[in-house]
């Protein structure tokens, strides 16, 4: 009897800690989930004079991805930012984040540009508003311009296929 | 050397020349809110480049006349409670918050039936046994 209690609450232990392993401390759920993307009104990376809205972005099904060129995950994930762009289920808006114009625009030249524009937050500011504190992050915003779905940290085709794809294809859909 | 030190006055002067008392509150809130990039460390303690962006935009909304808890808010919106460096006390971090007394508690309790239940046992000797003991005790 005492043994089997032993055994128990070990067990429970076991179970407790190896949850534990299998969570991310570094993934902090983001508490703008469900809610209106925060407004700006940025410059363009290409062009300083214009700029660019989220409003601009509304009634569309749409992707932001935070990046820099100091930012090396960002090239890891770059592939599939520009497979995601070129699947057609959304355009991918991209926020180029505390960043200089001298070495972000080669970074496009050289990697490619997926982004339908650009955004320049030269300050960070605007990735405040966004909860940003890991380049790369990538948000998921519906046609009413409402965050559904955060990815922090670089996309893989994994998180591309399992998550993003079917969230655009149920938002298209849903019209 | 003399020229260094003044570039660097220069440097660091703007920030430390203002107003000590917003300073001062600045770097209270500092304390109180956790940096993001470094978790175990507080915003005061990072010198981590989004640590000094949320540093100046505390200052910056200090200075425009915001509340310690207006600023507070503004960070939680963001980032969560995460942010926060001691969990505020609601139903989702009840468990964090009396866990460790519950589990006290069940130990002392533990400990306290198993001491409760040991009984000593008598000693029980033979009679030669206690005609020894009788011996050495003379």
């Amino acid at each position: 009897m005492r043994r089997a209690w032993v055994v128990a609450a070990f067990a429970a232990l076991v179970i407790l800690l190896a949850v534990g392993l299998t969570l991310d401390p570094r993934e902090v759920p983001s508490p703008l989930i469900g809610k209106p993307a925060p407004a700006f009104d940025l410059p363009l990376l290409h062009a300083p004079d214009k700029t660019f809205s989220q409003k601009d972005m509304l009634g569309k099904v749409w992707i932001l991805n935070v990046w820099a060129s100091w930012c090396p995950p960002c090239l890891v994930e770059h592939p599939v930012v520009t497979a995601l762009a070129k699947s057609g289920l959304a355009p991918v808006v991209g926020l180029n984040y505390k960043d200089a114009r001298e070495d972000a625009l080669p970074w496009l030249k050289r990697n490619g540009d997926p982004y339908l524009p650009t955004v320049f937050d030269a300050t960070g500011r605007i990735g405040i508003d966004y909860g940003v504190y890991g380049v790369p992050e990538t948000y998921v915003i519906d046609r009413r311009g409402v965050i559904r779905y955060k990815h922090i940290g670089p996309l893989t085709p994994e998180v591309a296929r399992d998550k993003l794809e079917p969230l655009l294809k149920e938002l298209n859909r849903a019209g | 050397m003399r020229a260094s030190l003044l570039a660097l006055a220069l440097l660091v002067g703007p920030a430390l020349a203002q107003d000590p008392a917003l300073e001062k509150r600045v770097t209270g809130l500092a304390h109180e809110l956790r940096c993001l990039v470094c978790q175990n460390q507080t915003l005061a303690d990072s010198n981590a480049p989004l640590a000094v962006d949320l540093r100046n935009q505390i200052r910056e909304q200090l200075a425009q006349g915001a509340s310690e808890r207006e600023v507070v808010d503004f960070m939680v919106a963001r980032y969560g409670d995460f942010v926060l460096y001691r969990p505020p006390l609601k139903a989702s971090t009840l468990a964090l918050w009396i866990g460790p007394f519950v589990l006290l508690l069940a130990g002392a309790l533990l400990l306290w039936r198993r001491i409760a239940r040991r009984r000593v046992p008598e000693p029980q000797l033979s009679d030669a046994e206690h005609a020894r003991a009788a011996k050495f005790l003379e």
